[in-house]
């Protein structure tokens, strides 16, 4: 499209190959982006639930997510609301590990994640496998604040970051694509930051 | 987090790239610019929401960001009501730059959550720039006449940092400013003060659902006093901007 006069933008001199198309470094801020009020998860009574196509549906409270073998995720994260941070640190549990438990069955393909409001996500299976995808409850060496989904939330970093659900709950495997609560509202189906898939419509 | 089954949600436009016209310039307070826009191959907006606005440089680096619409949607034109954010690189240039005839890029109306369709009794909660979604659902009760089904109570610092404060007003909703104190028709003036409990809570009165916009502090805050009222958390539709730090 044609360009906009007199816009000539931000600095660009040196520029970084880690920012996405259309996103803008927010530095050392950390917006967010909610629909709903901010829950006050109670840690006692939280529990985190794989089930739908697996061998062994399993439910976790606190103390046995924080049992399993541990992973931190070091890296840049994404916002559709153009907003990249780039090296944050996430410490909790691969989604690997969670699946290794419960095992996968051969017609999985997609999974559906639920937060405790209610909050929903559709992700393909290949996209929360393979190293990509983590349940986190810290964040710089932090307990994981409210407002960013705390205590635990899904993290699907190379997505954009609506797919990391806040206060997830439960991630159930299906062998078929459903549409989660953003995705519903119109916002895309995968939402691949590198081909800005932000909206339903979006190659 | 489900609507209810009496409203229509506007269908999710597969919206492509499009290019608005600016019609209308006006600076408003020190920190505003409101900016009528004419949309070429428009859709109809639901009031609540928003448009993206993309700015493109001349070796096809872009910038874009979201603004709530304020018109109604029967308005030939889209509004928009944009705050000038520190050292804003879109915010300044809609600022300092934009004239009328420019084009800019716009996608839109976006956004299925966050808006109102007229039937559902709701008490609106802004502060600051978060009153222009409200705008336009003011505007569309004010047309449809359904003023009664949409109350609105808008908090900012100062009226010069609340957009629209003299239509808020003739539309009779409540203002609480947190740093001036408000002569009040009929009575003391109102001591700056954030919204009271006892203020939010006879508005809250009969409403089946609550929107919240305005910073995350500000939308926490009302959370509580809402939950204080009696209003249940999955009744409340929240949009939140601004950093938590």
């Amino acid at each position: 499209m044609a360009v906009t006069r007199g816009f000539t933008g931000r600095d660009r001199r040196g520029g970084d190959d880690r920012l996405p198309p259309g996103q803008y470094d927010t530095g050392a801020g950390w917006p967010t982006l909610t629909a709903e009020l901010t829950p006050q998860v109670d840690v006692d009574t939280w529990t985190m639930t794989v089930d739908g196509l697996v061998d062994t549906p399993t439910t976790w409270d606190w103390r046995g997510v924080h049992a399993l073998p541990g992973s931190t995720y070091f890296g840049d994260i994404h916002c559709v609301t153009t907003w990249t941070k780039f090296d944050t640190t996430f410490t909790g549990v691969s989604v690997d590990t969670l699946l290794e438990v419960t095992g996968v069955r051969p017609e999985a393909t997609h999974v559906f994640a639920t937060a405790t409001t209610g909050y929903t996500t559709n992700l393909p299976l290949a996209d929360i496998t393979g190293g990509k995808a983590w349940l986190v409850w810290e964040f710089d060496g932090k307990p994981l604040t409210p407002e960013h989904g705390g205590p635990v939330r899904l993290l699907v970093p190379h997505l954009y970051f609506w797919k990391s659900a806040k206060w997830i709950t439960r991630i159930e495997l299906r062998d078929h694509d459903e549409q989660g609560f953003w995705e519903r509202n119109g916002y895309h189906d995968r939402g691949d930051p590198w081909l800005e898939q932000r909206y339903q419509g979006d190659a | 987090m489900t609507a209810s089954a009496d409203e229509v949600l506007p269908e999710p436009v597969a919206s492509s790239w499009t290019t608005a016209t600016v019609r209308e310039v006006e600076h408003v307070g020190s920190s505003f610019v409101k900016l009528r826009l004419e949309v070429v191959d428009r859709h109809d907006h639901v009031p609540g929401q928003h448009y993206v606005v993309r700015l493109r440089a001349p070796d096809d680096y872009t910038a874009q960001r979201s603004y709530s619409i304020a018109s109604d949607p029967a308005d030939p034109l889209v509004e928009i009501m944009v705050e000038r954010m520190p050292r804003g690189e879109v915010s300044g240039f809609l600022h300092e730059v934009v004239e009328v005839g420019d084009e800019l890029e716009v996608r839109g109306p976006i956004g299925r959550w966050f808006v109102w369709g007229g039937t559902t009794p709701s008490l609106c909660v802004a502060g600051g720039s978060g009153v222009v979604p409200f705008v336009s659902m003011m505007r569309h009760a004010r047309r449809t006449g359904t003023e009664p089904l949409l109350r609105v109570v808008a908090s900012a610092q100062t009226r010069d940092r609340l957009p629209y404060a003299d239509e808020l007003e003739e539309y009779g909703a409540f203002i609480a400013l947190t740093r001036e104190n408000q002569p009040q028709a009929d009575g003391p003036e109102r001591v700056a003060a954030h919204i009271y409990p006892d203020e939010l809570v006879p508005l809250a009165d009969g409403i089946e659902r609550a929107y919240v916009c305005g910073s995350v502090g500000f939308v926490s805050f009302v959370g509580r006093i809402l939950g204080e009222a009696g209003v249940r958390s999955d009744a409340v539709r929240v949009e939140q901007f601004g950093p938590t730090g």
